[in-house]
């Protein structure tokens, strides 16, 4: 249902593309109605399968839900909704053109990608969504966004090539791509391993991780706001969500040593991608940066790889969503405020567009993991496991890393409040924009607040249970 | 017993739905900012006061609301907490009514108002703080929500203060976030106790504790303005007067002083941290920051950065008084977490009141300043004798048992150190007296011509003079009940007595 319905909505909008505002919300909204009655099924009856076609497993295609895929559709659908009322009031008609129904190819293949329960239909999905989403980044014209969106494309195809080839070899040994059925037989081989090295590099690729995170920040710099915010918030974590699963359900053999190395990886890539963040000049890739930086904390659970840690990796990765896809649409207002994104030169926006100036100060609230917020949340997890386990240095590296997003967030609050020697004309934004910008802010807020439900949604069908039992509620259906 | 449960979520919402209102209105609808801020702050006085009326009746008021997992957030109101939530609501009153006055005509007003509302509330949260979460989520609320105040002028010079401002106090809040989360990994508890909570579930962990405190102390010294970490005090200066006023009586450098006082008393608990050896060090820290601060006020000729080191300095007193470990020194500490926020929040209303109505903001030019504003300036000089410890003065009584205190924990050497910073507050604050009621003006004063009263407008005047009156009188009515100095006595009971 929820792959289907974005599915129609590509169609029609590739069909009638006079009405694809309209159309292309109208899916919106269904999809989220759609989530919203899988939440309520899966809070009645627990983590479900569905055999698509009625075929089982083994032949067959089966679709999985739970809590863990659910959040992250859930989460889709925040974003996927903000962002679509916001790029209705900021795409010309010419543009919506192509932008609604590649961004329905893009939801669709997210939301196929969080239900699916085999490796080949996860490889399908992935392929699915970075060919759209390199699409959504030429769209904004110009060369650098089309040489960034080239470079994109080659990252992507190789990202999901050494996903094909891990995939063939786990095929070869096992004669199954079904997620349940491989954690079943898998035993530790060569070729196991070798499988796990080149799925793992290959998502490593597309999830931007330092040091291949070299294709982000001018991709999701030059792109359109509203696609920037989609791919910062979603796109990589779409990648990441893959490698959880796989980490957590196909690969549960004893893995402290490749832990312990993504895990240096990702503190590396909190220290550059913080330290590079602080560097620019342009807004944008100041928030591109951060992007690179933020995705090194959701690394840190691997090395201490217990229940809370991933849920702090998780609580992290649903306020990143919230928090930069609203930095992201904070930016695009001020772009189009000013017309250039320059820091220095932002001469007193926190006086002329307070609202939008207001979003980006939440959400970097956010970002910097402060109380009260979802980013705090993830943080404390992530430090109260880190501590408990003795692990001083991922503690002092996620401090460390707050204060470099302390420092880079508030250096663009502070050239809100001046006055610049430049001096640009400024452009009307629709109040639309701003406060959709101001509601994703608003909302990573408050999801550090309400911690109960998404803590609890995280148990459902218990992806994050340590140990091997993860086979356990892949196995009773 | 029966407990309140929404009271302390009552009076935190009393300054910030208002302060969440303000943001929205347009820039015109003063009548509007100015009944909200108003009756906000008229409604939490009422609502303290029955709090107070409440406790001293055997009342409990606490909230608990659901947080992280095993931990919540608690608002409770004891007696430490209501020392300095009274003292806040007061002032918060008082300032009100200044900085509506002070800033008519100014640009941005309902960001301002909503920022100061916003402060306060982080203020109280920090007051009502239950437990050690509770504290670091109102202690970084209000550290984000000072800054747009001290930048609130948009100059670079104000961009600049507000970034060493940031620099400091975000770094502080890192070690504070991770003291308080080794503290947690220990102990599985951060619920504030009398007398503490450490010792008891922790044999064996001495070198850790030791380590934690500093990281707690070191992360609440930046905004107490402790010796290394005090830089950023006298360049917040570029903020509004009022703004001054409430960051140096009330609201950040208290918050620090009062952190102080909950993690020794009610984390680690006095006897303990006495015993871990941790109190001496603070001790003579809070002793070199006196010194050091009243020094450094000697050579400012900028009135407000004058009173800025002077703060460093005072501020430092209450430290002193909580690391000395004894009874009597702890009553003057605490003491002085309210004596010196009503003294210094006069000064610098007076400080205020002279750059806005002559422009006056050098020592130099304040020559015969007091015969064109006698009342200002007799404020002035009410709050500079209670900062040099004057008696009958407020801030004698401070100083008293801050000096019997220290004799009776056998700490000779600070009687010196009280006595030299006493010596240098006379030494900073008389020239400005003797040059403001004894020398010649050496220009004409522009006159102007006020409704009520020829000096300067009425609600500029009247919050130094309520402030300078009060500080009279809780030196003089010192023993009273009900007064500071016997509620700080009460709550010095409840830590030493046996």
């Amino acid at each position: 249902m929820l792959i289907v319905l974005p599915l129609i909505g590509t169609l029609l909008c590739f069909l009638l593309p006079r009405q694809v505002k309209a159309l292309g919300l109208m899916t919106a909204l269904a999809i989220a109605a759609g989530a919203v009655a899988l939440l309520w099924q899966l809070l009645e009856q627990g983590a479900m399968r569905y055999p698509v076609g009625g075929w089982g497993a083994p032949l067959g295609i089966d679709l999985y839900v739970d809590g863990l895929s659910l959040l992250m559709l859930l989460i889709t659908v925040t974003v996927g909704l903000a962002v679509s009322i916001y790029a209705n009031a900021a795409f010309k008609p010419e543009k919506a053109v192509y932008f609604w129904p590649l961004w329905l190819l893009l939801w669709t293949a997210l939301n196929a990608l969080f239900l699916s329960a085999d490796l080949f239909n996860l490889y399908v999905t992935l392929e699915l969504l970075g060919l759209s989403a390199v699409a959504l980044v030429a769209l904004a014209g110009g060369s650098a966004a089309l040489g960034a969106a080239m470079r994109y494309l080659l990252v992507s195809l190789l990202g999901s090539m050494l996903y094909l080839l891990g995939l063939a070899l786990l095929y070869h040994s096992f004669a199954s791509v079904d997620i349940a059925i491989l954690a079943q037989r898998m035993e530790s081989t060569p070729a196991v391993w070798a499988a796990m090295v080149l799925m793992t590099a290959g998502l490593l690729l597309k999830t931007a991780l330092f040091p291949l995170h070299f294709w982000l920040p001018p991709a999701h710099a030059n792109a359109p706001a509203a696609v920037s915010a989609l791919l910062s918030a979603l796109v990589v974590k779409a990648s990441f969500y893959i490698l959880l699963r796989l980490w957590l359900e196909v690969f549960p053999l004893s893995h402290a040593a490749p832990g312990q190395f993504l895990g240096l990886l990702g503190a590396a890539a909190i220290l550059w991608g913080g330290v590079q963040a602080l560097r620019q000049t342009r807004l944008k890739m100041l928030i591109a940066y951060s992007t690179v930086s933020q995705l090194g904390y959701l690394f840190i659970a691997f090395p201490l790889a217990t229940t809370m840690a991933w849920k702090g990796a998780m609580y992290l990765l649903l306020s990143h969503a919230l928090a930069k896809s609203a930095m992201f649409l904070a930016a695009g207002n001020l772009l189009l405020f000013g017309g250039h994104d320059r820091i220095s030169h932002l001469d007193r926006v926190a006086q002329r567009l307070p609202l939008t100036l207001a979003a980006f100060a939440l959400a970097g609230v956010s970002i910097m993991g402060l109380p009260p917020s979802a980013g705090f949340v993830g943080k404390w997890l992530l430090l109260d496991t880190a501590l408990r386990s003795g692990e001083w240095g991922w503690a002092v590296v996620m401090i460390l890393g707050s204060l470099l997003a302390a420092a880079y967030v508030f250096k663009v609050i502070g050239y809100a409040f001046t006055q610049a020697e430049v001096t640009h004309e400024a452009s009307e934004v629709s109040p639309t924009m701003e406060w959709t910008a101001f509601a994703l802010a608003l909302a990573a807020i408050v999801l550090g607040l309400l911690t109960h439900w998404p803590l609890a949604l995280m148990d459902i069908g218990a992806p994050l249970a340590i140990s091997l039992p993860a086979l356990d509620s892949g196995a009773a259906a | 017993m029966s407990g309140y449960y929404e009271l302390p979520l009552l009076i935190l919402a009393s300054s910030m739905v208002p302060g969440l209102i303000i943001f929205m209105l347009p820039e015109e609808a003063v009548r509007t900012r100015i009944t909200l801020n108003m009756s906000g702050a008229l409604l939490k006085v009422i609502l303290v006061g029955i709090v107070i009326w409440g406790l001293s009746n055997g009342q409990q008021y606490e909230t608990r609301l659901p947080f992280l997992p095993g931990l919540e957030l608690v608002l409770k109101a004891d007696a430490l907490s209501i020392l300095f939530i009274t003292l806040s609501t007061v002032l918060w009153l008082v300032t009100t009514v200044y900085a509506i006055s002070y800033l008519e005509n100014s640009p941005n007003r309902s960001r301002f108002f909503g920022f100061f509302s916003l402060c306060v509330t982080a203020t109280i949260g920090i007051a009502l703080a239950g437990n050690l979460i509770t504290f670091v989520l109102f202690y970084e609320l209000l550290t984000l929500t000072t800054y747009p105040l001290i930048v609130h002028r948009g100059t670079e010079e104000a961009r600049r203060a507000g970034r060493s401002y940031l620099i400091h106090t975000m770094i502080g809040g890192a070690l504070l976030l991770l003291g308080t989360v080794w503290l947690y990994s220990l102990t599985g508890t951060l619920e504030f106790t009398h007398r503490g909570f450490v010792a008891g579930l922790l044999p064996g962990h001495d070198t850790s504790l030791i380590i934690i405190f500093a990281l707690l102390i070191a992360g609440l010294g930046v905004k107490a303005a402790l010796v290394p970490f005090h830089s950023w005090l006298p360049q917040a200066m570029v903020a509004p007067a009022p703004v001054s006023a409430l960051l140096h009586a009330v609201a950040v450098v208290k918050a620090g002083a009062f952190g102080i006082a909950r993690v020794v008393y009610d984390v680690y608990g006095i006897k303990f941290a006495s015993e871990l050896g941790v109190t001496l060090p603070l001790a003579i820290l809070a002793a070199i920051t006196i010194i050091y601060g009243s020094v450094r006020a000697l050579f400012q000729d900028d009135l407000k950065r004058r009173l800025a080191f002077s703060t460093v300095s005072q501020v430092s007193y209450i430290t002193l008084g909580i690391a000395l470990a004894g009874p009597i020194a702890t009553i003057g500490g605490l003491v002085h977490l309210v004596h010196q926020g009503i003294m210094k929040i006069t000064l610098f209303f007076c400080a205020g009141n002279l750059s806005e109505t002559l422009g006056i903001h050098k020592v130099s030019e304040m020559d015969g300043v007091g015969r064109r504003m006698p009342l200002t300036m007799a404020a002035f000089t009410l709050g500079a004798f209670g900062m040099m410890g004057a008696p009958p003065l407020a801030g004698f009584i401070s100083k008293w048992y801050l000096g019997l205190g220290a004799l009776d924990a056998g700490q000779d050497w600070v009687i010196l150190v009280l006595a030299g910073s006493s010596l240098l507050n006379a030494m900073y604050f008389l020239p400005i007296l003797h040059r403001a009621w004894f020398r010649e003006p050496v220009q004409e004063w522009p006159a102007t011509n006020y409704l009520w009263h020829r000096e300067t407008a009425w609600a500029l005047l009247l919050p130094p003079l309520f402030t300078a009156l009060l500080s009279l009188i809780l030196g003089l009515l010192a023993s009273l009940p009900y007064s500071t100095l016997e509620w700080a006595r009460f709550i010095t009971s409840l830590e030493y007595s046996p």
